[in-house]
């Protein structure tokens, strides 16, 4: 059988104006939901065409046409089989209270990964240090360019400055705000490289940080050092970490351990992980720029067992909150598990 | 390119395949360097209206510090959101499309076909980082594109994604492939009727794509596959001499193809 093109489209042509338009409709109006009886005349138009397109294809093999008709299923199939497990529903306590912290312990192994792995940069950072007292302004980078003289006359210095609330301070808040979380993202992805980079980023991070403790510390500014780092850290170092955890997530999916599922079904599967544990990051970040700025850099000594005690406090209830909060007491799972 | 292919290929429930072509990484490029361009600008823009409000409040004491200092602090975030956020949002409310990509006709879609979620948005854009390294020069995502088969930087395997060039959606008629030319075979309707007994679907179809594709040959290639064609056709059914004196094989093979798609029943 060849099919009469000219009989064909002018017959069919009304139920692909009409699909057209509906899908037009939608474009214009993501947001619109459908009611029953547009729904199934959706459908139906949907499988009207795509038995055209068969029957074009089979019959007659005219280009244009088919293009056409397979731009318009393109669309319908893309419309009927909206991904709605991918929808993400808006609920920010629900978030804060059960998503994020439960997210976070469904890989805590990853996490502990993340901190071992700075932890052991910090021990490598001190060590040389210790070995080779030279190599400091070699381990620092340019960006920390105040870290280069010695604590003790830094701590003199800092400690008979005057604070002024707004002598750049927003500006200090905002650039540390978008560094650390240019950091954690980019400690995040790397992870697509099977983690390796991950690994270097946070052992990198680490060995900076342990080459400033360990300076401070040999200089006698334990206090010093505690107080100015531990308000902000409390959030700052936890956020980099879930970084971290992120990538070691991602590198998992790489290598794809303990399933058969192609990488895009794998990745799939972690997305809203992902999305939780960086958003969770950011979050930690903002507060923490916020802190460093307006809190951490004010050293007057009268103060310090007040950041101290600040600090402490919150990484105390960050802790609690991370293990703790959203868990179901009756041992029922926990939202995400399988 | 290395591995590529030029088409995603989607197989739907209902048994049936279309095709939708992925976009050129040179295409990708022209888009993005749009969406670059957008970026700065507004970027320059809201400095120039942080400037401008930094620089009326300046005399006043107390709220001009604050000002001064809270607008320099803003114009960093504002870049930084601006560069992170834009490709989010646009592709959010556009279904998968920036600035760059509409006037390129590219969109963003999940390599299934299906439309875009907003995870694989926010993921996509996240690895745009790593993409971009080093520097912003792109040559992590380029090689990416050019060693996977659907052109494919690392943000868009992270969040299942490609992006694919749009097709003119405007259906055709068919008598303006044939161009309403008179046809001198219809003056033989018994002839007419044996050669569509005789011709297959396939003979059908290769002879119709012939015909739709004619201007898009080289003029010896032209020659050659209309006189192939004729002569098969002449082979299959003898059409009297009077309706096809004069006819070039191109005329000859136009006319088979209008008889077996005009006239027949469907």
């Amino acid at each position: 059988m060849i099919l009469d093109l000219d009989r064909f489209i002018a017959k069919e042509r009304p139920f692909w104006d009409e699909l057209a338009e509906i899908l037009r409709h939608q474009a214009e109006n993501p947001s619109r939901r459908s009611s029953l009886e547009e729904a199934r005349r959706f459908y139906y138009l949907y499988q009207r065409t795509s038995a055209d397109l068969v029957k074009l294809k089979t019959f007659a093999g005219e280009v244009e046409t088919t293009r056409f008709l397979e731009r318009l299923i393109a669309g319908a199939y893309s419309h009927l089989h909206e991904s709605g497990g991918e929808s993400v529903p808006f609920r920010p306590w629900w978030w804060l209270t059960k998503t994020f912290p439960c997210t976070f312990r469904r890989h805590w192994l990853a996490f502990v990964l993340s901190i071992g792995t700075f932890w052991i940069g910090a021990g490598f950072g001190a060590a040389a240090l210790a070995l080779n007292y030279d190599l400091k302004a070699d381990f620092i980078p340019p960006q920390f360019g105040h870290l280069y003289e010695k604590p003790s006359k830094r701590v003199e210095r800092e400690e008979k400055k005057d604070f002024d609330a707004f002598q750049g301070r927003h500006q200090f808040s905002a650039q540390l705000m978008t560094h650390n979380t240019k950091v954690t993202i980019m400690t995040m992805v790397t992870g697509f490289f099977y983690g390796i980079f991950t690994f270097i980023l946070l052992f990198y991070n680490g060995t900076i940080i342990g080459v400033v403790m360990f300076d401070y510390i040999t200089d006698g500014q334990s206090v010093f050092l505690t107080a100015w780092l531990l308000p902000h850290g409390s959030f700052e170092l936890p956020a980099i970490f879930m970084g971290g955890q992120a990538g070691l997530v991602i590198a998992r999916t790489m290598f794809g351990w303990g399933t058969n599922l192609r990488l895009r079904q794998r990745f799939a599967r972690i997305r809203g992980d992902l999305l939780t544990l960086v958003a969770g990051a950011g979050l930690l970040l903002v507060w923490a720029g916020i802190v460093e700025s307006f809190l951490s850099q004010y050293h007057d000594p009268m103060f310090y067992p007040w950041k101290i005690g600040f600090g402490a406090i919150q990484l105390i209830a960050l802790a609690l909150y991370l293990t703790l909060c959203g868990r179901n007491l009756l041992g029922r799972p926990e939202p995400g598990d399988a | 390119m290395l591995g590529r292919t030029t088409s995603l290929e989607v197989n739907t429930p209902e048994g049936v395949t279309f095709e939708v072509p992925v976009a050129s990484p040179f295409s990708r490029c022209l888009a993005l360097a749009i969406d670059y361009a957008v970026v700065v600008a507004l970027t320059l823009l809201l400095g120039q209206v942080i400037g401008l409000l930094q620089l009326t409040v300046s005399e006043i004491p107390i709220i001009g510090d604050i000002i001064g200092d809270f607008g320099s602090g803003a114009m960093i975030l504002l870049q930084f959101l601006l560069f992170t956020f834009y490709g989010m949002v646009t592709e959010w409310l556009w279904s998968g499309q920036t600035l760059g990509k509409r006037v390129f006709r590219l969109r963003v879609i999940d390599e299934r076909g299906l439309s875009l979620g907003i995870r694989q948005i926010v993921i996509r854009n996240l690895f745009r980082l790593l993409d971009i390294l080093p520097s912003t020069f792109y040559l992590i995502g380029s090689i990416s594109c050019l060693f996977t088969k659907r052109c494919q930087r690392i943000g868009d395997i992270a969040a299942g994604t490609l992006v694919i060039r749009e097709t003119a959606a405007r259906p055709p008629r068919f008598g303006d492939a044939l161009g309403g030319s008179e046809n001198s075979f219809a003056t033989v309707p018994h002839v007419e009727a044996r050669l569509r007994q005789k011709t297959t679907p396939e003979e059908a179809r290769i002879a119709l794509d012939a015909v739709n594709r004619r201007n898009d040959l080289a003029p010896e290639a032209r020659l050659r596959l209309f006189g192939q064609l004729a002569d098969h056709f002449r082979d299959l059914t003898e059409f009297p001499e009077e309706v096809t004196i004069g006819l070039s094989d191109e005329q000859y093979v136009r006319n088979v193809v209008d008889t077996l798609f005009r006239r027949t029943i469907a």
